[in-house]
């Protein structure tokens, strides 16, 4: 979903850049507090891991493809804030070094998939890890439902833009359609990677995952007594 | 795992998806390159700024091997991406001294 220059004009792609450098620099601040000497690695890795798997185009619908967006896997594995710094990250230098998404639209790219798509991802996480059992499986699963509507939200984004500056006059109606369909099929591809990676994650070092350390926390409080 | 080896072998998981399965990545266009064709404003599009760099469209300028162009350029964009974002996080991580 990364946008090329030209799709969205000039002014709308420059408000959209300033929206999105306010939420890097909050979450520059705010990923402080879930970064230490042991996660901040682990947040390192992460984006490293994303650049290499949104190389991995995988087959959709009738000549349409779709990679990970990673957003729903960074927000569980290292909390919003470093997974809107981690998503920032790959897609500056996706642009910068290998011209996958627009320098003038990079504003737009971030505020839809490092923005949006985390921030809904962590919404969805967290009110499904309040009705689902204190499980390392439910964590996974409330990882992977995130992970399916971050995808279509971010496309969302997109129509949001488009409707507002686009270079086209096609319908915005008929965009929203396209653009949400395509998407919650690339969607459940994004579920099936994230619950493998947050799945292998929790598996071997489920004490470095963000989502699952309140879990801990309590089974520790329980132990003690 | 040891905190080590479980980083080490998220690196190396990740050297291989970007050097190696790379290659066999469906070229088919993405969600929304498909959409703007099938609408139509897929025209609007302007060619990239660094459409010339040497890493342009994940290859490696001058690497004709298609297999090895590509792997490559994986390569180094996963060597980028784990030195800048753990560079990054490493400095706004809250240091052990710092209290909460």
């Amino acid at each position: 979903m990364h946008i090329p220059d030209g799709f969205i004009d000039i002014p709308t792609s420059a408000a959209f850049a300033a929206i999105a450098a306010v939420g890097v620099a909050a979450s520059l601040k705010g990923a402080k507090s879930s970064l230490d000497d042991k996660t901040a690695p682990l947040a390192g890795l992460t984006a490293t891991f994303i650049f290499a798997v949104q190389m991995l185009n995988f087959p959709v619908a009738a000549g349409t493809s779709g990679h990970l967006l990673g957003a729903a896997l960074a927000t569980v594995l290292v909390g919003p804030y470093a997974a809107t710094l981690a998503i920032t990250i790959v897609l500056l230098l996706q642009a910068l070094l290998f011209a996958d998404g627009g320098l003038s639209a990079l504003g737009l790219s971030v505020f839809n998939m490092s923005i949006i798509a985390v921030w809904v991802s962590y919404a969805i996480f967290l009110a499904l890890k309040k009705i689902l059992p204190k499980t390392k499986s439910s964590i996974t699963a409330a990882a992977g439902v995130a992970a399916l509507i971050s995808v279509p939200a971010a496309a969302a984004g997109f129509v949001l833009q488009y409707a507002i500056g686009a270079n086209a006059t096609f319908s915005v109606g008929a965009v929203l359609t396209a653009m949400v369909g395509t998407h919650i099929l690339i969607g459940i591809g994004e579920a099936l990677i994230t619950m493998f990676a947050v799945g292998a994650v929790l598996a071997s070092r489920s004490d470095l995952v963000y989502g699952y350390k309140g879990e801990k926390a309590s089974l520790e409080i329980r132990s003690a007594t | 795992m040891k905190p080590k080896s479980f980083l080490i072998a998220g690196f190396i998981a990740s050297l291989f998806l970007a050097g190696v399965v790379s290659f066999y990545a469906s070229s088919n266009p993405d969600g929304l390159e498909k959409v703007a064709q099938d609408i139509g404003f897929s025209e609007t599009a302007k060619e990239n700024t660094n459409a010339e760099s040497a890493l342009a469209d994940y290859g490696v300028k001058g690497v004709d091997n298609a297999r090895l162009s590509t792997g490559l350029a994986g390569i180094i964009g996963v060597v980028a991406t784990g030195v800048i974002s753990t560079g990054l996080f490493m400095l706004v991580r809250r240091k052990s001294g710092d209290t909460k």
